[in-house]
């Protein structure tokens, strides 16, 4: 049983100077076999895992992750949580994900430092204004809190930003999401790994997958570089991987994986304390509790597995950062990275079995699957469990793309993906 | 963030171009026969390969004509640049 951290044992740590803290999960050898096992140790697999175990009962189960937790877009992203969707399919989804949210760090037991200070969508011209406008009515619709700013009440919310009308794209308005925030994106992946391990799902690192042995249209487990792992239930979450993984099945997927980058500047005092995502300009900032400033640019247009990305994409996003907030001019960038995002062609998400029994992928989130985190673990364990969709993933599926029956959120979802 | 070899003219910086999917999908000659799976298989499903892939590109801000490149998108190193039509001539 885990020590439960509260203030009494923080406490009673520092008597012997913080050194006597129990590891927060074990570190196992691969057991010969397991009820299922989830690829991918990422926040949407360990939350998977997490949600198999105490919904679903579900304890003799793995995750195996090719390096450390957390490691891949988990800690890549600008933690942006927020669920203010146009389609009813992906606001169920995404206020899904929200509604956890808000009490993640109870149910964990794990500070994941949720932070409601609000994202705000700005609107730059008469179709923007025109669209934004239609999906704060959607949103209400769908009991989803959205509310329509003008540019006044837009310079009031953050007075930082630059509502001149002279401005190459004038900020017209805006939405606002109150509920909609940031969270610390590694506590997400240590929160669930601790949670998970606690009720015995076996976490295990530097495992890459080799193979998936297939009997017919069975799964009968997987090759990894620590030896062959014996299941019938495999949950593929691997992200900007997720076709390399299902090339390993014979199988086809509709992703192309690009490099999506994002950098932060050196530390400031507070200066935004909101965050606030532009789609025409493609540009999106937020501060970090540290007091970095996160900007999040956009995604190459060529499929690349390279964790870096191209210098003009960054120079886009920083050229209309600094005409959104002239203030930024002198900001130094400290570090600048990328992660590779696995996108669909309606930019939504697949959280789906297939036709292969006991294969299941949650995979397709592109560039925006960090704020679905809790929601994704919750109804993907489901689908495993019960080999069938709960009904917040059922639009989901991977037959949507033979059917035709898209979820097109390009760039409904307030933001271009 | 690389440099392309266009094969009308010559090196030029990757921002130049614009990306264009995989390539040497060949377009049904009979759509209207084609079942729903068929249909998705031509407009959706992608082999989006870690590794030597071979591509469509289009030099967008120079001679705008269209080529196919083979590169490797684990590195972003390019193996090959061949016009349209042609044969690969790499395996």
């Amino acid at each position: 049983m885990k020590n439960k951290y509260s203030i009494f044992s923080l406490i009673k740590n520092a008597f012997s100077y913080h050194e006597n803290w129990q590891r927060a999960w074990r570190d196992p050898e691969p057991k010969k076999e397991y009820d299922a096992i989830i690829i991918g140790g990422g926040g949407h697999g360990l939350a998977t895992a997490f949600y198999l175990a105490k919904k679903h009962n579900m304890t003799n189960i793995a995750v195996v992750e090719k390096s450390w937790i957390g490691g891949g877009n988990t800690g890549r992203n600008t933690t942006i949580i927020r669920s203010n969707y146009l389609w009813d399919a992906s606001a169920g989804l995404y206020d899904h994900a929200l509604k956890i949210w808000e009490g993640l760090s109870q149910e964990l037991n794990y500070n994941v430092m949720f932070s409601q200070r609000g994202v705000m969508n700005l609107a730059h011209n008469l179709q923007d204004v025109r669209d934004l406008k239609r999906r704060t009515h959607a949103n209400r619709l769908n009991g989803i809190d959205a509310v329509w700013l003008n540019t006044e009440e837009v310079k009031k919310f953050c007075p930082i930003i630059n509502t001149s009308p002279d401005i190459r794209y004038p900020v017209l308005g805006g939405t606002l999401q109150k509920r909609a925030g940031t969270a610390r994106h590694d506590a997400v992946a240590w929160g669930y790994a601790r949670g998970a391990d606690a009720m015995g799902v076996d976490i295990i690192q530097n495992c890459e997958v080799k193979g998936i042995k297939r009997n017919g249209d069975r799964v009968e487990g997987i090759e990894t570089t620590r030896g062959f792992i014996k299941t019938k239930k495999i949950g593929v979450v691997a992200a900007g991987h997720s076709s390399v993984i299902a090339n390993m099945a014979d199988l086809k997927l509709p992703l192309e994986s690009k490099p999506l980058q994002a950098l932060v500047s050196e530390p400031v005092k507070p200066i935004i304390d909101t965050v606030v995502m532009s789609n025409a300009v493609h540009a999106y900032v937020s501060q970090s509790d540290k007091g970095e400033l996160v900007i999040g640019a956009g995604t190459d247009a060529y499929v690349s597995y390279t964790q870096r990305g191209s210098h003009d994409v960054v120079e886009g996003t920083l050229k209309a950062i600094l005409e959104l907030y002239p203030i930024f001019s002198r900001m130094k960038m400290l570090r600048q990275w990328g992660g590779i995002v696995d996108i669909c062609p309606d930019a939504s998400p697949i959280i789906s079995k297939t036709h292969i029994k006991g294969l299941y992928f949650n995979c397709g989130w592109g560039t925006g699957g960090f704020k679905a985190t809790p929601g994704s673990g919750d109804l993907f364990a489901h689908t495993i469990a019960n080999d069938e969709p709960h009904k917040l993933n059922a639009d989901f599926n991977i037959n949507r793309f033979v059917s035709g029956d898209l979820v097109d959120e390009h760039g409904a979802a307030a933001v271009a993906h | 963030m690389f440099l392309i070899n266009c094969p009308y003219c010559g090196e030029r910086d990757q921002s130049e171009f614009s990306a264009g999917g995989e390539a040497h999908i060949i377009r049904p000659k009979q759509p209207t026969e084609l079942s729903d799976d068929q249909w998705a298989e031509y407009l959706f499903m992608r082999k989006n390969i870690k590794g030597v892939q071979f591509e469509r590109w289009n030099h967008a801000h120079g001679c705008r004509k269209w080529f196919n490149m083979v590169r490797d998108t684990s590195n972003d190193k390019i193996h090959a640049v061949y016009k349209m039509g042609e044969k690969p001539p790499i395996k």
